[in-house]
């Protein structure tokens, strides 16, 4: 890059003929220098966010004491017995109320990242594949809701929320997770270049109407995307905190993330708390890995597919 | 979190401007500054309470079994400035806020201004409890307005001198008594290849309680409009005296509380710690290894001889505006806050330093607790409590008050400007904030 000349920038970005000696089947011939500078660079980007996992990780096999008093990177010679006595305590501190905040988590990401890529592939099929006044408008404006973050939105809910009587109740968290701009997005892009116009005509002539068309037939195509929908929707419901913040009081309806926000504020007077905070964390992170361990596969291929529309 | 933080505050300066009138107190034509008459409901009664404070469902278990008829739910969330205010204000607001909530001293004036709070003062006992609480604790709770009492204490912390008086007898070091001994003890302290203390940047409230110590007040109300006062004799005082030990790099500046202040502390290199009554706690869980050689002093004074203390932190049980049984919550907010088996389980199971005068009566503060060698230590703060400057009044945008010389203290530790310049500064912020808010100030 730094070697090339001041005139490449004339030629066409990656579009113009190369010589042929450089299309080998391997593809354009990188020399070892950009090669391993790309490798450091990735090498410390994947220690810059692996390091706070591992520090997690190892403090959790720590006792309250122990945290400040021994290498911080590094487990202690009785790690084993503390972590799971450390689980242990965690599981049961406040009659399990750890346990009751992952099960929230779970309903809030799992039903409502479900609910929501129904819905989001359904309004992005729609956009996509029927003709209608104001569909452009109607796009823009979805769009539009990308750009509001999250957390600017919480306070207006709320105070609708309250004349509805709605605020900590279950339903004040999982109904504005039902929405996801980004997912109607995603589903139109992938809807218009994965299902076939001639295929809805083909459903349509056999009989079929126009709902059990979506269920049946797109959705199979548009597979790929909608598990992209259900991980990004699935991730960012689990990791909100500031809506949960704003309408629950009753910490027997909070999410995990704002459960351990409660506990860790609490510190300063209860210190046992420290190293359940701590082992606690690692435990909320280990849905988010499995999920996306389990769903990588489609994740990247959906993801692909919509950058290049 | 710091993000959300401005966006909500961003939100609170709207709505205060919202409320017309919002001026503190002597406003007849302001909602809330005469007491209403606090008549007992009919029939069973249902309150929810809005604490931080661990085990209190426990401690209000005890209420409702004795109570059938006046039933208590306990609320948890994260402390106050942590997100519990911001919430509390969104619900008075929305109408729909807990009965009650726990609120800190220095945060009370905001829910006061805003007019978020009942003025329960004409209901059952309350006026007749004023004696039974340590008298600073009381004038927090109502302002000093005749006729007037928004909350109930709860907790409070007098300050005092933790030290490692192993290190001070192996050294041959005085332990000092006087903030002049004190600044004598920290050179030689910095020969040993210590530190004396810690200079916390971010807890300016510490920086109010050095202050209040010294007789200074940062905020005064006439019942008109406020008067903000941060760079006062007092304030000029302390802020020098700090500046010349952080000058000459007599004492660190790390995070408070942080686990690199923990191990500090924990390897003998924190000798002394000027702190509230439940740091007690806070030091023998983090700084395990020391067990044994720590001991608690009256806090160094301005003049030899003086007895003066300062406080950090404490909070009170409030009855949020909208409540429909104030007296009921009231009369739960007494009890939660004087009665002995409360007191204690609160203690036990919360870690409170109890605001009411018969503190010194429970079992929990009478002997001598292990992790300073045996010593009664809260002998020592039970009398810091006496001493406290009852006078001393908090503004009404401290979280506020506290970002902006948190700021400056900042800035001044990495060499720019000094911790006065800061007060100056944060002086400044908060003139113009009360002003955004439409609250009087006097020039």
């Amino acid at each position: 890059m730094t070697a090339a000349p001041a005139t490449a920038s004339k030629r066409p970005r990656g579009g113009g003929p190369r010589p042929p000696r450089e299309d080998t089947a391997r593809g354009p011939r990188q020399s070892i220098m950009s090669r391993s500078a790309a490798m450091l660079i990735m090498g410390v980007f994947t220690l810059y966010f692996l390091t706070p996992i591992w520090w997690l990780l190892t403090t959790s096999t720590k006792t309250g004491g122990e945290i400040t008093s021994t290498a911080p990177l590094w487990f202690t010679a009785n790690s084993f017995g503390t972590f799971f006595n450390n689980l242990g305590r965690l599981f049961t501190y406040n009659d399990g109320l750890f346990g009751r905040w992952l099960l929230n988590s779970a309903i809030y990401a799992g039903i409502g990242a479900l609910l929501g890529t129904v819905i989001a592939a359904m309004c992005g099929y729609a956009l996509a594949k029927y003709e209608f006044k104001g569909r452009e408008a109607i796009f823009n404006i979805v769009l539009s809701g990308v750009l509001v973050p999250a957390t600017a939105l919480a306070l207006p809910l709320f105070l609708i929320f309250s004349q509805a009587n709605l605020t900590n109740t279950m339903w004040a968290v999982f109904l504005p997770s039902l929405v996801s701009p980004f997912g109607v997005y995603l589903a139109r892009i992938y809807a218009a270049a994965s299902v076939p116009g001639e295929l809805l005509e083909a459903a349509r002539l056999d009989g079929s109407g126009e709902v059990r068309t979506f269920f049946t037939v797109s959705t199979r195509l548009m597979a790929p995307a909608l598990v992209t929908i259900f991980l990004f929707q699935f991730v960012a419901i689990w990791n909100n905190f500031f809506l949960p913040l704003i309408m629950l009081r009753d910490q027997v309806l909070f999410p995990v993330t704002l459960g351990l926000y409660a506990w860790n504020s609490q510190i300063s007077q209860i210190p046992e708390l420290r190293s359940l905070v701590l082992v606690g964390a690692l435990v909320s992170i280990v849905p988010l890995i499995i999920a996306f361990l389990a769903l990588q596969r489609f994740w990247s291929s959906g993801l692909g597919a919509g950058g290049v529309k | 979190m710091r993000a959300h933080y401005g966006k909500v505050t961003a939100a609170f300066a709207i709505s205060a401007l919202a409320l017309t009138g919002c001026s503190a107190g002597g406003d007849s034509s302001g909602g809330g500054a005469e007491a209403a008459p606090c008549e007992a409901s009919e029939g069973p009664v249902e309150l929810n309470f809005t604490t931080w404070v661990p085990g209190m469902d426990q401690v209000v278990e005890l209420w409702n079994e004795e109570n059938p008829d006046i039933q208590v739910t306990v609320q948890t969330g994260p402390n106050g400035n942590s997100g519990t205010y911001q919430n509390f204000f969104n619900q008075i607001q929305a109408g729909n806020a807990p009965d009650l909530g726990q609120i800190e001293y220095d945060a009370l004036p905001n829910f006061r201004v805003q007019d978020g709070l009942e003025n329960i003062a004409e209901c059952a006992g309350v006026t007749e409890a004023a004696d039974q609480f340590v008298d600073w604790t009381w004038g927090q709770t109502t302002f000093g307005e005749e006729g007037s009492v928004y909350a109930i204490p709860q907790d409070s912390g007098p300050m005092a001198m933790y030290y490692r008086a192993d290190l001070f007898e192996e050294a041959g070091i005085e332990v000092p008594t006087t903030w002049e001994e004190y600044a004598v003890a920290a050179e030689q302290i910095k020969a040993e290849g210590a530190y004396i203390t810690n200079f916390p940047k971010t807890d300016v409230n510490w920086f109010a309680g050095m202050v209040w110590q010294n007789g200074g007040q940062w905020f005064a109300n006439d019942g008109e409009s406020w008067d903000v006062n941060l760079t006062g004799p007092e304030s000029e005082e302390v802020a020098t005296y700090w500046q010349d030990l952080l000058s000459e790099d007599l004492v660190s500046t790390l995070p408070s509380f942080s686990d690199e202040w923990n191990a500090s502390f924990n390897e003998g290199q924190q000798w002394t710690w000027v702190s509230a009554v439940w740091g007690a706690t806070t030091l023998s869980d983090g700084a395990p290894d020391t067990a044994g050689k720590w001991a608690v002093a009256p806090m160094p004074q301005w003049e030899a001889g003086g007895e003066t203390a300062g406080n950090w932190g404490g909070s009170s049980t409030a009855v949020l505006k909208g409540s429909e049984h104030p007296a009921e919550a009231a009369q739960f907010a007494l009890w939660l806050n004087t009665d002995p088996e409360a007191l204690a389980l609160a203690n036990e199971l919360g870690g409170l330093y109890p605001a009411a005068k018969s503190a010194t009566e429970l079992e929990a503060f009478a002997g001598g607790v292990e992790f300073y060698d045996g010593q009664q230590i809260y002998d020592v703060f039970a009398e810091a409590s006496a001493n406290v400057d009852p006078n001393f009044t908090w503004g009404p945008t401290m979280t506020q008050t506290y970002t902006d010389v948190s700021d400056g203290f900042g800035a001044a530790i990495g060499g720019s400007g000094t911790l006065l310049d800061a007060l100056s500064e944060g002086q400044q912020q908060t003139v113009d904030a009360l002003t955004a808010q439409s609250i009087p100030v006097q020039e």
